[in-house]
């Protein structure tokens, strides 16, 4: 499976364009890093890849084939903010029931404890829910994640747990990653190539 | 300039009904700062980094209890001084952009926090320092992209002239060239006189201005150590937490230690660590050991050396 953005632009109401005619390709088991100075639609960008926004020229197409708009979404993608990406109203458990399937040998490479899971998200820390919307973005049926900025909040040692689950993940099941960064250090640590906007 | 000693923070909290408990998330902190020093805050998330800086302005919640001392110089902190004190000779960068009042334009924020000297000559030069475009003056928060909204904020504080400056996670979300721009105007602030406790869990940054550094762990300091400890391998670092963090990052070995930070409400009489650490022993888990003082740093773990 191959994820691919053609010619796609994209510019909010009338105001200028953040992005025109932007190409991109994402192999499986592929790395790819994606960085550019703020205000640069990086954001914008993850959003139009994971169908949470339409682009407004161009397509993203799946094997050379545009994304059913029902059913499981095959690309994925986690926030920089884990606190505002999970209903404060639900217990995790329920959170993370949302996505569907839960990979169990995932939860435990990610180090979330049976204790959480009846907790409300205003209980844990960013670190905590973090690895919770990451666990709900890899579902079984994903088979890309972009990962916007998300660790960027977190101390080194819980970053480095939770990029080595989800790259151990991503190699057994060949998945792509997209990872948005302002941090050059993790950027070259993580990926294979960079693309910049 | 600023001394705080034995600090314990509790909150009541609601269980079910009207039951409550007591949530212990700071414990026996203790930590100081001279004058014109910069001292910066690292650790977990969860940590108890933010509650220090809002116990030293005196804006915990109302169901918070403190014990412990806080000494402004030398002086002890009451609510009184401390209201008296706020936004005058010590000011706060909030970590939440939340902070900026929304109905308000941000210039006239930032003109507002000046104490002394003309209120829109102080703003327009911190904003060309800040890279902070002119027309940023006439705008409301809600129409600032994130990094300029934490711009503005770190604007508001310079603009106050305040003798202690306390930076809640300044730096999330810029660019490298604005952090940079932000670092430096940090350490411009402390070779004027300034004190400033910079709270991050970036500890590259840090390292960059820092006088020293101290490390949180579940709502205590496992360490103080000065900045050019964090080299090579971690070998002078004090504390395993410390070592742990430093080899975590991306640059280094980038290897993480298994498990997570314990919650306040079971948190173990022992060491607060002992359960993730490859030191511990049987010992560690009886009583928490005692900050003491080693090789000019300070360290809370009886194995260290």
């Amino acid at each position: 499976m191959q994820l691919e953005a053609r010619n796609i632009s994209f510019r909010y109401d009338k105001g200028p364009w953040i992005f025109k005619e932007f190409n991109l390709t994402l192999k499986p088991g592929e790395i790819v890093g994606l960085t550019g100075i703020s205000g640069r639609g990086k954001t914008t960008l993850c959003r139009i890849l994971a169908g949470l926004e339409n682009p407004l020229e161009g397509e993203v197409l799946i094997d050379g084939q545009p994304i059913p708009k029902k059913g499981y979404h095959p690309v994925q993608l986690v926030f920089q903010h884990p606190e505002k990406a999970v209903n404060p109203r639900w217990r995790m458990n329920k959170v993370l029931n949302e996505g569907g399937e839960v990979d169990q040998e995932l939860s435990s490479l990610l180090g979330i404890e049976e204790q959480w899971l009846t907790r409300w998200p205003n209980e844990l820390s960013g670190g905590e829910l973090q690895r919770f919307c990451v666990l709900r973005a890899l579902g079984p049926k994903t088979h890309f994640l972009i990962a916007d900025e998300m660790t960027t909040m977190l101390d080194a040692v819980t970053q480095a747990q939770i990029w080595h689950a989800v790259l151990e993940v991503a190699k057994k099941r060949n998945m792509g990653l997209l990872i948005v960064s302002h941090h050059p250090k993790l950027i070259e640590r993580l990926c294979d190539r960079v693309v910049e906007l | 300039m600023l001394e705080v000693s034995d600090l314990s923070i509790s909150f009541n909290q609601y269980i079910s009904g009207l039951k409550q408990q007591e949530l212990n998330v700071i414990s026996s902190l203790d930590v100081s700062l001279n004058k014109g020093e910069i001292l910066a805050v690292v650790g977990a998330s969860g940590s108890g980094k933010s509650l220090l800086a809002h116990a030293i302005l005196g804006i915990l919640p109302s169901n918070a209890n403190m014990s412990g001392s806080i000494k402004y110089q030398g002086e002890q902190l009451t609510k009184k001084r401390q209201a008296k004190l706020r936004g005058k000779e010590i000011a706060l960068i909030p970590q939440s952009v939340n902070f900026l009042d929304p109905l308000m334009h941000v210039g006239k924020q930032v003109e507002a926090s000046v104490n002394r000297g003309n209120p829109e000559n102080i703003r327009k030069e911190i904003f060309a320092r800040l890279h902070l475009d002119e027309e940023v003056n006439k705008m409301y928060p809600h129409q600032l992209s994130g990094g300029m909204a934490r711009r503005v904020l770190l604007a508001t504080a310079i603009a106050s002239d305040a003798e202690l400056i306390i930076a809640d996670e300044p730096t999330p979300g810029l660019d490298p060239t604005v952090i940079e721009e932000a670092l430096k105007s940090f350490r411009e602030l402390a070779d004027n006189g300034h004190t400033v406790m910079f709270i991050t869990h970036d500890i590259e940054s840090a390292l960059t201005i820092a006088d020293k550094i101290a490390v949180f762990y579940a709502g205590t300091t496992v360490e103080v150590a000065s900045t050019k400890d964090f080299s090579g391998k971690g070998e002078t670092l004090r504390h395993p937490y410390s070592k742990a963090l430093w080899r975590a990052l991306p640059q280094n070995d980038f290897t993480p230690i298994a498990g997570s930070q314990p919650y306040p409400d079971e948190l173990s009489t022992g060491c607060l660590y002992a359960p993730r650490c490859e030191l511990s022993t049987a010992e560690c888990f009886k009583i928490q050991p005692v900050m003491r003082e080693l090789r000019e740093g300070m360290v809370r773990c009886i194995h260290a050396t």
